[in-house]
């Protein structure tokens, strides 16, 4: 009995958490998958069935290979894996092939490679310190993390219905955050500069880390009044962190320079021809711009401003991915994206520079950023704000302030996710499981800040920066 | 309650899982001429909108009884007829006569499983909720993860949304019934369970339990004062309640008479397909159902039920106790299944709703029951494949069961309820320490059969020569555990009694 209650994890309520999601994962099986899912299905196709040199200019499906070489090595992996399971999948020319077979394969590697995102939760709560609050195990604040990260509506509804494998790198992010707050800087670098090039969407938090590592790690020190410290600059550790990013990106994109095939790759990750918003607007400042134009040129139209001949045909909420001129305002380029990008990323970068606050500023900063980008990015997809959703779960637990952002941003983050399953059938599902994310992640950081406020005069956890 | 927040998100989660185990397939899907009951229940629908009342029960050229007759009582026709109402609103095709015989498409299927989850909603999982607020003496978190536990129920999940059907209706109303009675709204409790009898009338096999307790509460009150005008009232509720659900049919004697036939089918056998009772399992080495003729085995199985039944019943009659009842509800429907006419595997159901209800006072042994009453509908379920969600429902039924009320710490003789039964037999035989640990190596055992025979049944084809080969097995070795069951909870019913006049715990 002894064995059977340590192999059950009696008490282990993280184990528990874990396990519990991941059959609400395989419950979810049978629901509806976009075409993510044969896009996938044709990466998997193509590093099987082709070699390196086909691999970036493969196209007789519309789906083509635009992550970088790393996510392109794993589905060469998982393609080993797939052979067992229905071995048509892996041909080219198998479009939208969806056999049953298939449909598990694909759904349960996304679960399997979420066993990286369960780890990494459990070293972020490792980072906390929950003693002060009450005993209650449902109020500490490891807990409520743990239920915040692993029950995530919208890395369930975009990762195990919509179908995509964001699950394990996010984990990638978390681990290399975790990293950074147990001091190992160089293991945090190394993850991310990896994480970088399975996904580069992460480019996003990218001035996070650059900032950071260069203001806390390669200065030893600061002045007593916390300013920099000029003297103290380690060139040994600049060096080092620029050696790991360089052999990380050595191995990944290596092979494709040897091939001469660095401009195709490029140009198939930062596709710019797709037009300013994605097929379905982001939630960003540029629908609102957009929206305004639309707006002033009816208006134009009615006034009899504008000539009717000079609109453009095509209208920006027909689904399609497509170049598009705006009518009244100014068109926006991809530099004016980075440049708007960049202006609201600074006030945050700047504090991280000047006045670093350890591990937490660093994650409020990447959260801004991540923020900043899905504002003004160019070609924004609605999935992308789970990047600044699960990093500052990690914060929202710390402060009562940050709790409540965390939870206006949480909740309308969840919900501008909701036309991505627009089915029937799963209706119910996102309704019922978007209602117990909000009402849990309110219910519960509303109870954990309610007693910590009694206990300590201020805010009450502070993050544990282990040494 | 505090922590209402968490009572609300087990809901929540119990409702996502039942949602997502109805997206699965149904009761003969796809399966032309009969299809399932699935189809029975669209039959009815039809059936009850375009034909009087009249002709509900009766064979004639619109409604042939061969297909899909109705066989449930009155209530249920009424509940098909406000469902057909909705199906004409929405898609009139759905229910028209004749012609929609075996209508399958994807929105149907989403209108039928949404009245699955309605009726849930309204009727079932408010009176799980309720149950676990009264419990007395827990912590608001044991109540809670108990809330959770009984939602995760993977056999009801499984039938209701999975194969079809709409026990959470009847397993619901005897819920209320239950809690009516324990807290003392004996009128409203009756009532509630007349409902359910006349929803289903299987419920039938909760009903001396009730009777018994009530009887008993009557005679503590004493016949001569309370207890007689409890007694007349609780007749007139339970006449009234009859009355109102049959009114159409009590017109004419041949009308109830119909109903009657249907409800009770005599002709039909012992029992029917293979189910995990005596009668079935003893089939096996002798073939008593083609031996014996009709009225033998009809005799034979109704003393065989009274007998196991008789000394719990007598018990709850004379020292009528909530604790008490309950174990009786579960030692009564489980000899009702063993021993009964005609029963289906399905009917397990009514004993697992009870053994729910004592999660929290042996939630070893209610857990291991709850795991083989739903290995028992294996067979029915693989063959409406329903694998993957009955795998991962059980599992998470588990591990609910395992972190709420960490089951393997509690399997001592005192946590198992059996202190005062080995105290007894130690009198006798001083060397019987050992009942606790026989009783973990029984668990194990068992589980360990029933991994075994469902990875046997999915991986493995049967023999030519015994293709029902795995089904009687799964059969045969869930009648063992069940019997075990009864010798246990009987064991714990009748020797609650030394305890039982100490404690003084009459509710």
């Amino acid at each position: 009995m002894a064995a059977l209650t340590i192999a059950t994890g009696t008490g282990n309520w993280f184990s528990a958490l874990a396990l519990g999601v991941t059959l609400l994962k395989c419950l979810l099986i049978p629901t509806y998958h976009s075409t993510d899912f044969e896009v996938h299905r044709n990466w998997l196709a193509i590093t099987h069935s082709l070699p390196i040199s086909q691999w970036y200019y493969e196209a007789t499906s519309e789906w083509t290979l635009d992550y970088p070489p790393f996510f392109a090595w794993f589905e060469y992996i998982l393609s080993h894996v797939a052979k067992y399971f229905d071995q048509e999948m892996l041909n080219v020319h198998n479009l939208n092939y969806s056999s049953s077979r298939t449909l598990l394969f694909q759904r349960f590697s996304v679960i399997f490679m979420d066993v990286l995102f369960v780890y990494a939760v459990r070293e972020c709560c490792k980072c906390i310190d929950g003693k002060k609050v009450g005993k209650e195990l449902t109020e500490k604040p490891k807990f409520i993390l743990s239920v915040l990260l692993l029950w995530n509506f919208g890395l369930l509804i975009v990762d195990h219905i919509h179908f995509q494998y964001n699950g394990f790198l996010f984990g990638l992010m978390l681990l290399s955050i975790a990293r950074l707050f147990q001091k190992r800087h160089m293991e945090g670098a190394f993850l991310f500069a990896v994480l970088l090039h399975f996904k580069h969407i992460y480019l996003y938090v990218a001035p996070a880390y650059g900032v950071y590592l260069l203001r806390s790690y390669c200065f030893t020190a600061n002045k007593p009044d916390g300013s920099i410290r000029w003297k103290s600059f380690s060139f040994v550790r600049l060096i080092s962190l620029g050696l790991v990013v360089f052999l990380v990106s050595a191995l990944s994109l290596g092979p494709f320079l040897a091939l001469n095939q660095l401009p195709q790759v490029f140009s198939r990750l930062f596709p710019f021809k797709r037009g300013l918003c994605h097929a379905y607007w982001a939630p960003n400042f540029w629908a609102l711009y957009n929206a305004l134009d639309k707006v002033l040129s009816v208006i134009g139209l009615k006034l009899k401003f504008l000539d009717p001949n000079n609109i453009p045909k095509a209208s920006m909420t027909s689904g399609l991915v497509q170049q598009f001129q705006h009518t009244v305002l100014p068109s926006v380029t991809p530099l004016a994206t980075l440049i708007c990008t960049l202006i609201a990323i600074l006030p945050s970068i700047f504090c991280l520079w000047f006045k670093p606050q350890g591990p937490r500023g660093f994650l409020r900063c990447l959260t801004l950023c991540a923020l900043s980008s899905f504002m003004f990015g160019w070609h924004v997809h609605e999935k992308a704000i789970l990047l600044a959703i699960l990093p500052m779960s990690l914060l929202s637990v710390g402060k009562a302030g940050d709790a409540s952002i965390f939870l206006i941003l949480t909740t309308t983050g969840h919900y501008s996710l909701f036309p991505l399953l627009f089915t029937a059938p799963e209706l119910p599902i996102k309704i019922l499981l978007m209602l117990l994310f909000t009402i849990y992640s309110i219910s519960s950081l509303k109870t954990l800040f309610r007693r910590s406020f009694t206990l300590v005069a201020q805010a009450g956890v502070q993050w544990h920066d282990l040494s | 309650m505090e922590k209402w927040y968490l009572m609300t998100v087990v809901v929540l989660i119990g409702l996502t899982v039942r949602w997502t185990v109805s997206l699965n397939s149904y009761s003969g899907a796809g399966k032309p001429p009969m299809f399932g009951d699935y189809e029975a229940q669209r039959h009815w629908q039809e059936i009850t909108f375009n034909l009087p009342v009249k002709q509900w029960y009766f064979n004639s050229s619109d409604n042939n009884l061969q297909y899909w007759g109705l066989d449930y009582p009155p209530p249920t026709a009424y509940h098909s007829l406000l469902c057909a109402y909705v199906a004409k609103f929405i898609n009139p095709d759905w229910i028209a006569l004749h012609t929609s015989r075996g209508y399958e498409s994807q929105a149907h299927k989403l209108f039928m499983r949404t009245t699955v989850l309605i009726a849930d909603l309204l009727i079932y999982i408010p009176a799980v909720v309720l149950y676990c607020c009264c419990l007395k003496e827990i912590s608001t978190k044991k109540k809670i993860a108990n809330a959770l536990c009984i939602l995760l129920y993977p056999g009801l999940i499984l039938i209701d949304y999975g194969h079809f059907q709409y026990n959470s209706v009847s397993l619901g109303f005897a819920l209320w019934g239950v809690l009516g009675i324990s807290c003392d709204c004996d009128l409203l409790g009756s009532l509630a369970f007349c409902l359910a009898i006349n929803y289903k009338q299987m419920e039938l096999y909760h009903a001396l339990p009730f009777f018994c307790f009530l009887l008993g509460k009557c005679f503590k009150k004493g016949l001569k004062g309370k207890g007689f005008v409890l007694l007349v009232k609780l007749a007139c509720i339970v006449v009234a309640s009859f009355v109102l659900c049959w009114l159409p049919f009590f017109t004419e004697r041949e009308q109830t008479l119909q109903v009657l036939r249907r409800l009770f089918p005599v002709d039909r056998g012992l029992f029917e397909d293979k189910v995990a009772n005596i009668w079935c399992s003893f089939n096996v080495f002798l073939k008593i159902k083609d031996i014996l003729p009709r009225h033998i085995q009809l005799i034979m199985s109704f003393c065989f039920t009274f007998l196991s039944l008789l000394p719990a019943c007598i018990k709850l009659i004379l020292q009528p106790s909530s604790k008490g009842f309950k174990f009786t509800l579960v030692s009564c429907a489980l000899s009702f299944f063993l021993f009964s006419f005609q029963v289906h595997e399905k009917s397990i159901l009514l004993v697992s709703l009870p053994v729910c209800l004592v999660l929290s006072e042996i939630p070893f042994m209610s857990t291991w029951f709850l795991l083989v009453s739903t290995f028992s509908m294996l067979p029915l379920l693989l063959k409406d494949e329903l694998l993957m969600p009955s795998v991962v429902t059980t599992m998470a039924f588990f591990i609910a069961c395992v972190t709420s009320f960490s089951i393997f710490e509690k399997t001592s003789e005192e946590e198992l309820q059996l202190k005062s039964f080995s105290i007894s037999v130690r009198k006798y035989l001083p060397c019987f320490t050992f009942l606790s640990r026989i009783i973990q190596y029984l668990f194990l055992i068992s589980v360990i059969t029933m991994v075994l025979l469902t990875l046997m049944t999915v991986t493995l084809g049967p023999p030519q020569k015994l293709p029902d080969l795995f089904s009687v097995l799964v059969c045969f070795v869930s009648c063992l555990n069940f019997l075990f069951f009864l010798v246990y909870f009987n064991i714990i019913i009748v020797w609650d009694s030394k305890s039982g006049r100490n404690q003084k715990k009459i509710s």
